[in-house]
C-alpha cells in the first residue's frame, strides 16, 4: 500500500470534494473524517469558553471577598464551567472527535456503520449545547447547582435548570448514538485480516468506552427526567414530603456519572497507547494486557459508584464494598502505566511533541490517580470530602489525563488529517509552559484542600490568600502555554508545510494511505492486514 | 455516497439491539426505583396498588400480545411476498396501539377525576408510600406510552415504504427493526403489568 503516498501538496484528499457546495458540504455530508472535523471544532470552542470561564472562576477566588463577581454569579459560572467540560468537551472530545476521524481508517473501513445517524448525533449534540447555552439567559437565570445537579436544590431554586436538564437529555442521546455506531462498526466493518488481536490499542479502547455509552447513559436520560417531572409535574420522587428519597437521585445520578468518567479517560488511554509504540519504535508491551485492562475497566468502573456518597448516609458495610471495589479500578488502571513505560524501556525515544503530552498524561494521570485512592478510600475521604483537594484531584486526572491526551491526539493526527505541519520548537515550548501552569494551579489547589478550604464558595479566610493567588497566577501562566498551543497548531494544518503519508514512522492503517486521506479513506481494493498494529518491522519502518 | 453500497443486515439489527438495550436500561432507573421504594413500604404500596384496576391493566396486556403478534405475523408475510397482507396486519398493529392509548386515556381519566394525579391535594393527604406508588404509576405507564406512541408511528412509516415498494421481500431490515422495537414495547409492559396491577393484590 506504500505505493500511494501523496504529498497534500497536490491532493486535498477528502477536502476535496464535497457533495454540497460551501459549507452545506460539511454539515450536510455524512463522511466520517468530516463529521469528525465538525466535532473537532465544536469541541474545541467549547473547550476555549470553559477555559475562559475557570479563569474568571479563579480571578474571583484571587483575594478574599467579592472580587469581581457576587456569591450568585458565582455559583452560576462554575456550573456552567463543569456543564461546558463535561457534557461538552470531555464526553465527546476524543471519542466523537478523533474516534470519528480516526477509527474507521484504523480497521480499514471506508464510514461508520450508520453514517446518516452519525451525522444526526452531531446535530444532536449542538441542539444540546444550544439549548446548554440557552438556559442561561433565559427562564429564571443561569443554572446554580453545580454539573451534578443534586435534589432537593436543584428542585426546588428558581433557575433554569429544566432546560440544563432537557440540554443534558439530548446529549447523552447523542453520545448513545455514537457508542452504538462504534460498537457496531468495530464488529462489522473490519477489513480482510484485521483480526480481534490486530486492532490497534486506540480503537480497542473505544470498543470498551462505547460500551459503556451504551449501557451506562440511558441511566442519566431516566435521572435528568425525572428531575424535570419533579420540577414540572411535581412528581416528588425525590422529595421526602411526598415519600421520596433524594439519595436515590444521588444513586441514579452516580450509576451514570462514575461510568462517564470512564468514557472520558479510556479513550485519553487509547490516544497514549498509540502514541507510545510509534515514539520508542517498540511493538506495545503487553498488547492483551491493556485490551483486557480496558474491558476490566469498563466492567469494574461501573460497579463503584457509590464512593462519591460516603458521606451522604449509606450503611458502613455499603461504604465499605463501594471502597474495597474503587480499589480494584486502580488495577487495570496501573497495569496500562507499567505496560507503558515497559514499552518505552530500552526504546530510541523520539522526544516529538506527541510524546510529550503523552508523557505528561502518565505523570498527571498517575498523581492524579494515586490522589484519587486517597478519597477512595473511605476513612481519608471524610476529611477531605468537599473540600479543594478533590477539585484539585479531577482536574489532575481530566484536565491532566483526558485533556493532554486530547492535545497529544492533536499534534499526533491532526497532520495526518489535514496533510501539513505545524512548528515543532514551539509546540515543545508551549508544552513546557502548560505543564509549569498546570503543576502551579492544581497542586496549590490540592495543598489548599487539605488545609480544610471547601469546594464552590466564592469567599475564603485570610490564612488561604498566599496559595489561592498561587493558584491564580497558574491559571495565567497555563492559559497562556494554550494559546501558544492552539496559535501553532492552527497556524500549521492552515499554513505549515505538507507532511508525507507517514511523518511520524506508524505501523497502523491510517499511516498507509496519504495525508490528508482521500474519500472513502482507501483505493479501489479494500486494504488487507498481515501483521498487527505495531508491528513496524513487517511494515517496513525498522 | 459512492458505488460501493452495499447493505449490512446483521450490522443494522445489530445496531437496533444495541439501541433495545438502551431502552431496556432507561427504564431500568424506573425499576430501580420501584424496587427500593416496594421494600421501603410494602404496606403502602399494597394499599395503593389495589386502586389500579386489573381488568384496565389485563385488557391492554392482551391487546399488545395480540399486536406484537400481528408485527410478527406480517414481517414473514413480506418475506414471502404478500404485501397487501403484511399492510394488513401493520393496520391491526396500529388499531391495538389506538386500542391500548384510548383504553389508557380512560384509566387515567378515572384516577385524574378521583383526585389522584402528581401534585394533587387528594394524593399529598395519603401516607407517602401511596404518594410514591402513584407518582412511579404516572411517570412509568407515560413513559410507556410515549414509546408506544413512538413505535407506532414507526410502523406507520414502515407501511408508507411497504406501499412504496422501497421496503420490500428482499430488503425488511426497516420492517424487522421497528418489529423489534415494537416488541420491546410489548415486553416493558409485560413487566409493567404485573408489577403495577397483579402482585399487589
Amino acid at each position: 500500500m506504500s505505493e500511494v503516498t501523496a504529498t497534500a501538496s497536490n491532493d486535498r484528499g477528502f477536502f476535496g470534494e464535497g457533495n454540497y457546495p460551501g459549507i452545506f458540504g460539511w454539515i450536510f455530508s455524512t463522511d466520517h473524517k468530516r463529521i469528525g472535523l465538525l466535532y473537532f471544532w465544536s469541541v474545541t470552542i467549547f473547550f476555549c469558553v470553559g477555559v475562559l470561564l475557570g479563569l474568571l472562576l479563579r480571578l474571583e477566588l484571587f483575594a478574599p471577598g467579592e472580587t469581581i463577581m457576587s456569591a450568585q454569579s458565582y455559583n452560576a459560572t462554575f456550573t456552567l464551567h463543569g456543564v461546558i467540560m463535561i457534557f461538552l468537551f470531555i464526553i465527546p472530545g476524543i471519542p466523537a472527535a478523533f474516534g470519528n476521524m480516526i477509527m474507521p481508517i484504523q480497521i480499514g473501513a471506508r464510514d461508520v456503520s450508520f453514517p446518516k445517524l452519525n451525522l444526526f448525533s452531531w446535530y444532536l449534540y449542538i441542539t444540546g449545547a444550544v439549548l446548554a447555552v440557552t438556559s442561561l439567559f433565559t427562564g429564571g437565570g443561569p443554572p446554580d447547582t453545580g454539573w451534578t445537579f443534586y435534589v432537593p436544590f436543584s428542585a426546588q431554586t428558581s433557575t433554569n435548570v429544566s432546560l440544563a436538564a432537557i440540554a443534558v437529555f439530548i446529549l447523552g442521546f447523542s453520545s448513545i448514538l455514537t457508542g452504538l455506531n462504534f460498537v457496531t462498526t468495530i464488529h462489522r466493518l473490519r477489513t480482510k485480516g484485521m483480526t480481534w488481536m490486530r486492532i490497534p490499542l486506540f480503537t480497542w479502547s473505544l470498543y470498551a468506552t462505547a460500551w459503556i455509552q451504551i449501557l451506562a447513559t440511558p441511566v442519566i436520560g431516566i435521572t435528568v427526567a425525572l428531575l424535570f417531572a419533579e420540577r414540572v409535574l411535581g412528581t416528588g420522587l425525590f422529595d421526602p414530603s411526598q415519600g421520596g428519597d433524594p439519595i436515590m437521585f444521588q444513586h441514579l445520578f452516580w450509576i451514570y456519572s462514575h461510568p462517564a468518567v470512564y468514557i472520558m479517560v479510556l479513550p485519553g488511554m487509547g490516544v497514549i497507547s498509540d502514541i507510545i509504540p510509534v515514539f520508542s519504535r517498540k511493538p506495545a508491551f503487553g498488547y492483551k494486557a491493556i485490551v483486557v485492562s480496558s474491558i476490566a475497566i469498563a466492567f469494574a468502573g461501573s460497579l463503584v459508584w457509590a464512593h462519591h456518597m460516603y458521606t451522604s448516609g449509606m450503611s458502613d458495610m455499603a461504604v465499605m464494598i463501594f471502597s474495597f471495589l474503587t480499589f480494584i479500578v486502580a488495577i487495570p488502571s496501573a497495569i496500562k502505566v507499567f505496560n507503558w513505560l515497559a514499552t518505552m524501556y530500552q526504546g530510541s525515544i523520539l522526544l516529538d511533541p506527541p510524546l510529550l503530552y503523552a508523557l505528561s498524561f502518565i505523570l498527571l494521570f498517575t498523581i492524579g490517580g494515586l490522589t484519587g485512592l486517597v478519597l477512595g478510600a473511605a476513612a481519608a475521604d471524610v476529611h477531605v470530602h468537599d473540600t479543594y483537594f478533590v477539585v484539585g484531584h479531577f482536574h489532575f486526572v481530566m484536565f491532566g489525563g483526558t485533556g493532554m491526551a486530547f492535545f497529544a491526539a492533536m499534534h499526533y493526527w491532526l497532520p495526518k488529517i489535514y496533510g501539513r505541519m505545524y512548528d515543532k520548537t514551539v509546540a515543545t515550548v508551549a508544552w513546557g509552559v502548560i505543564m509549569i501552569g498546570f503543576l502551579i494551579l492544581y497542586i496549590s489547589m490540592k495543598v489548599v484542600g487539605m488545609q480544610g478550604m471547601p469546594r464552590r464558595y466564592y469567599d475564603y479566610v485570610p490564612e488561604f490568600t498566599g496559595l489561592n493567588q498561587l493558584a491564580t497566577v497558574g491559571s495565567w501562566i497555563l492559559a497562556v502555554g494554550l494559546i501558544l498551543m492552539f496559535v501553532n497548531i492552527f497556524r500549521g494544518i492552515f499554513k505549515g508545510d505538507p507532511v508525507e503519508a507517514n511523518p511520524w514512522g506508524g505501523a497502523c492503517l491510517e499511516w498507509q494511505i496519504p495525508s490528508p486521506p482521500p474519500t472513502e479513506n482507501f483505493g479501489e481494493e479494500d486494504p488487507v492486514v498481515t501483521h498487527g498494529p505495531y508491528d513496524f518491522k513487517k511494515a517496513g519502518i525498522l | 455516497m459512492s458505488d460501493h453500497v452495499h447493505k449490512d443486515y446483521t450490522g443494522a439489527k445489530f445496531g437496533m439491539w444495541l439501541f433495545l438495550f438502551t431502552e431496556v436500561l432507561l427504564f431500568g432507573g424506573l425499576f430501580l426505583l420501584y424496587a427500593v421504594y416496594l421494600a421501603r413500604y410494602p404496606q403502602e404500596f399494597i394499599s395503593a396498588g389495589k386502586e389500579l384496576n386489573v381488568w384496565f391493566g389485563g385488557g391492554n396486556t392482551m391487546v399488545l400480545l395480540t399486536s406484537s403478534l400481528f408485527v410478527a405475523i406480517s414481517i414473514t408475510a413480506l418475506r414471502r411476498g404478500a404485501k397487501r397482507l403484511c399492510l394488513g396486519l401493520l393496520s391491526g398493529t396500529i388499531a391495538c396501539a389506538v386500542i391500548f392509548m384510548i383504553n389508557k386515556y380512560f384509566e387515567w381519566s378515572a384516577k385524574i377525576h378521583h383526585g389522584i394525579y402528581p401534585g394533587s391535594a387528594h394524593l399529598k393527604e395519603m401516607q407517602p408510600g401511596e404518594m410514591v406508588f402513584f407518582n412511579l404509576y404516572y411517570l412509568t405507564t407515560g413513559l410507556h406510552g410515549l414509546h408506544v406512541i413512538i413505535g407506532a408511528l414507526l410502523l406507520v412509516w414502515a407501511m408508507f415504504l411497504i406501499k412504496s415498494d422501497r421496503v420490500n421481500a428482499d430488503d425488511f431490515v426497516i420492517l424487522e427493526n421497528a418489529g423489534l422495537y415494537w416488541h420491546l414495547v410489548d415486553l416493558i409492559w409485560i413487566f409493567v403489568f404485573p408489577l403495577y396491577y397483579l402482585i399487589l393484590h
